[in-house]
């Protein structure tokens, strides 16, 4: 515990110290939120659109974006502890790889909260409307730090496998694609095209959004709580079994 | 042809040829900017195609609609992604050294805004053909997707001068998000989505005097044969063009003067 400690204090430090790191991801997907709030507004006038406030609608969108700027944060930093050697001196101490890891989460976890609360108070803020109540917003921030980790994750993974940021920049556009080929914009029985319906039915990214868009959109939604808190908890394991390979086959290399 | 425009067009033939060979044998540089287009036409004409039944929108097919916005936008990004190229080049060298081999070093920014046409035009062969593919449709006459074809042509133009006027400011690839962010927030605050009358907020605002917005209304309503203002956007591109030869021009003398 006290190795865990350690390690997410060095986490958490690093990511306040480092605002680069993380303030682009407040400002992009929250511009991104204005833009698509102001330009899609009348898709609210479609027939069985369910609500009236687009930017109620799409915030779910925007802590998904968060959660992938925290995994590209989890990634990079990983990536630059072992191209500037860090990881090679850490390797020198008695550190358990599973302390190195959980660590290393800490500060992933803390960059979710940070999002989680600027964004639902800026949407809140500009009218958006959080239809579960004051618990809701607990439910929201919890549900956040755990996508948030659970992405997170897989920078881990990927930043331990390549021990490069540009090969972890490069994970990006693909997971963009995720986003975007989702039910992010529109309800899922409102996409017409029937192709795009079915990506964003298989898409796990759709029920992630809509765990966070259930919040504020319709209250309590048991089934889709469920679902995004399940998915994000199969990303995390996912996420977890494959950074600790990296980290077993990096700890044989180095 | 004089010795001097010989030269010229040689040097900046050389530039490009070396940019299109790169693309060719290291298509992981060239295809960001295939797939980034195909990947926008995807998600807005597919997932936001119900859009089209919303009240007040009148525009006849929402993925003719998406095409001529992504048409455009490739057009921007073949610009910003040729701008990378550039500062590429200044950062390890062989942008020096052309400055050295060649005396007029406008050469060097025609060889990249070739570079820059050739990938755009591919990039919109690509692009072309699979919107075609997905139900978009071209009422419009020859003349009119001539005109289109134009004003897509000199918005890519544009976009070049104003990424090598930033690139060979900064001469290092760090200023690749500096290239890119002018660039998305002008696309992102025309009317994307929906025609401009359906904006709602800020962004009807800033929609109102963004240059993109002639240039999108103006290309819809020539890819559906409908009156376009035609005039007013390619006033509005020309406009933009020597903006942006004064700001490349900055760029080019920063780069003479830091060696």
């Amino acid at each position: 515990m006290n190795q865990v400690a350690h390690l997410a204090q060095r986490s958490i430090t690093r990511t306040l110290r480092q605002p680069i790191l993380f303030v682009p991801s407040l400002i992009f997907p929250l511009f991104l939120l204005a833009v698509n709030a102001s330009g899609l507004d009348a898709a609210t006038s479609l027939p069985g659109f369910p609500t009236d406030s687009y930017l109620t609608f799409a915030i779910g969108l925007t802590f998904m974006q968060g959660a992938l700027f925290a995994m590209m944060g989890a990634g990079q930093s990983i990536a630059g502890d072992i191209q500037h050697g860090f990881f090679s001196r850490l390797q020198l101490t008695p550190l358990r790889g599973s302390s190195l890891i959980a660590g290393q989460l800490a500060g992933v976890t803390l960059q979710g909260l940070i999002q989680a609360v600027t964004y639902a108070a800026i949407a809140l803020a500009f009218g958006a409307h959080l239809e579960a109540g004051p618990l809701g917003i607990l439910v929201l921030f919890v549900l956040s730090a755990f996508v948030g980790l659970a992405f997170g994750s897989i920078g881990l993974a990927v930043g331990l496998r390549t021990g490069n940021g540009e090969a972890v920049q490069g994970v990006f556009p693909l997971m963009f694609v995720f986003l975007f080929l989702s039910s992010a914009a529109l309800p899922r029985d409102l996409i017409q095209a029937d192709w795009f319906q079915t990506a964003a039915t298989i898409n796990p990214v759709s029920y992630l959004i809509e765990g966070f868009r259930s919040l504020f959109v319709t209250g309590w939604d048991g089934e889709a709580l469920a679902l995004a808190f399940g998915v994000a908890a199969a990303v995390f394991v996912l996420g977890m079994a494959a950074a600790s390979a990296a980290l077993r086959t990096r700890m044989e290399r180095t | 042809m004089s010795t001097n425009t010989t030269r010229f067009l040689r040097g900046a033939w050389s530039i490009a040829w070396r940019q299109l060979h790169t693309m060719i044998t290291k298509p992981a540089l060239f295809l960001p900017s295939l797939i980034f287009p195909l990947f926008f036409f995807a998600a807005f004409a597919g997932g936001l195609s119900a859009v089209d039944r919303a009240p007040g929108f009148d525009y006849p097919n929402y993925t003719t609609f998406q095409y001529v916005f992504v048409l455009m936008q490739s057009a921007v990004f073949g610009g910003v992604f040729t701008g990378f190229a550039v500062a590429a080049d200044f950062e390890f060298g062989f942008a020096r050294r052309m400055m050295l081999a060649t005396r007029n070093h406008w050469t060097l920014i025609a060889g990249y805004a070739t570079t820059a046409l050739v990938r755009a035009l591919m990039v919109w062969a690509v692009v072309t053909v699979v919107a075609l593919a997905t139900g978009a449709e071209i009422l419009g006459s020859f003349g009119d997707m001539a005109e289109l074809l134009v004003i897509a042509i000199l918005l890519n133009f544009a976009a070049v001068l104003f990424a090598c006027g930033l690139a060979m400011r900064f001469r290092t690839l760090q200023a690749a998000p500096l290239i890119q962010l002018p660039a998305f927030l002008l696309i992102m605050t025309a009317p994307v989505y929906v025609p401009r009358d359906l904006i709602q907020g800020w962004v009807a605002t800033v929609a109102d005097g963004n240059p993109m917005t002639a240039v999108l209304e103006a290309g819809r309503n020539l890819i559906i044969g409908a009156p376009a203002e035609t005039l007013l956007a390619l006033g509005v591109v020309v406009g933009l063009i020597t903006v942006m030869f004064v700001w490349s021009r900055g760029g080019l003398r920063s780069a003479e003067a830091a060696g």
